[in-house]
């Protein structure tokens, strides 16, 4: 168990130090590009929108694979986070909702 | 090329552009450090949640440490271990993650005119710690006038710090779980996401790449197996959007 913990497979860090790499060259590339380089508006604006969709694609099978329980704890979630904008607290809804509701429906 | 002006005469340009000029000092990095505390407290709560889904998705907690104190973007390191597979899918991992990240693009560019007046250790340093909140805190501080250029730095490690420590206590804690969906855990990472996009809806402009993202991915993910319905979801989502855009 000890030991287990501490592995470090060396494909699977090199697979990290990629995302690292990449992740790296978007913060630093943006620094560096706007002294070289204007987007246009209109790349901008999708660049802007990309987190979002990346959201929504991940999200919607796992929601459209799901039934009543998922989807209603998903609305639980949804209300959650806009009104309280806290990542905890909507969490906490969205696991004991589903929970919940998995027992009774 | 910038680089290769002197850096009196960039500093010189930078200052043209109605930008306050900034320094980096020891008291700067303290300054963030301390302000960024409270932040860094509450996306370590985040960092547990990411520690459980790494252990959960197969790796162990050196892996999952090592993923957030070299990737540093909370997000794209969680897409990446929901994707995780055996054997790793890195084609999928590593644009996805980068897709994900596409946003520190402009994020960073935002940053120029303050830091672009550093020297470039610093500057690029720093930016190797920015995030979402850091780099929201830090930019509203030099827009309000702040000539702290140390502030990113400050508060990016106290971040970076809570980050690590509260992704080693989620997964190994996350060892102790058992089965998670006896406890709803199971939709832990549809929870985190939804939370994430209620933060990233900008009112009726999202409508229209949000229906294209979600169309293509449902689209993909019935015809495609494996994970490739988010990239196609995203990118549909930004095609959408530049197609769409109007000046």
């Amino acid at each position: 168990m000890r030991i287990e913990a501490l592995r470090l497979d060396p494909a699977v860090v090199g697979v990290i130090l990629a995302m690292a790499a990449v992740t790296y060259a978007a913060k630093a590339g943006g620094f560096w590009l706007l002294g070289h380089v204007d987007l246009s508006e209109r790349a901008e604006a999708g660049i802007d929108v990309l987190p979002g969709a990346v959201v929504v694609a991940f999200v919607t099978p796992a929601l459209a694979d799901g039934g009543l329980p998922e989807w209603v704890a998903a609305a639980a979630t949804l209300a959650v986070a806009r009104k309280t904008g806290n990542l905890l607290v909507s969490l906490a809804v969205g696991v004991g909702v589903v929970a919940a509701a998995r027992s009774v429906l | 090329m910038a680089e290769a002006e002197p850096a009196a005469e960039r500093r010189e340009r930078d200052a043209d552009d109605d930008v306050q000029s900034v320094e980096f000092t020891a008291a700067g990095f303290r300054e963030g450090f301390v302000t960024g505390f409270p932040v860094a407290v509450g996306v370590a709560g985040y960092g547990v949640v990411f520690g459980v889904v790494a252990r959960r998705a197969g790796l162990s907690v050196a892996e999952a440490a090592v993923m957030s104190a070299t990737v540093v973007a909370g997000a794209a390191q969680l897409v990446a271990v929901e994707l995780w597979a055996d054997p790793i899918p890195v084609v999928a991992v590593v644009s996805t993650t980068l897709l994900v990240n596409l946003r520190y693009v402009l994020m960073g560019a935002a940053l120029r005119p303050w830091l672009g007046q550093l020297d470039p250790l610093e500057a690029y340093g720093s930016v190797f710690f920015f995030a979402d909140e850091n780099w929201a805190l830090s930019i509203g501080a030099l827009r309000s006038g702040s000539r702290n250029g140390a502030f990113l730095f400050g508060s990016g490690v106290v971040l970076w710090l809570l980050w690590i420590a509260s992704t080693a206590v989620g997964a190994t804690a996350g060892d102790l779980v058992g089965d998670p969906a006896t406890y709803g855990l199971d939709f832990v990472a549809t929870a985190l996401f939804l939370t994430l996009a209620a933060g990233f809806w900008g009112g009726k402009e999202s409508l229209r790449p949000w229906v294209a993202a979600a169309a293509a991915a449902l689209a993909t993910n019935a015809v495609v197996p494996g994970e490739w319905y988010i990239l196609v979801g995203a990118l549909a989502g930004a095609a959408a959007e530049v197609v769409t855009y109007e000046d």
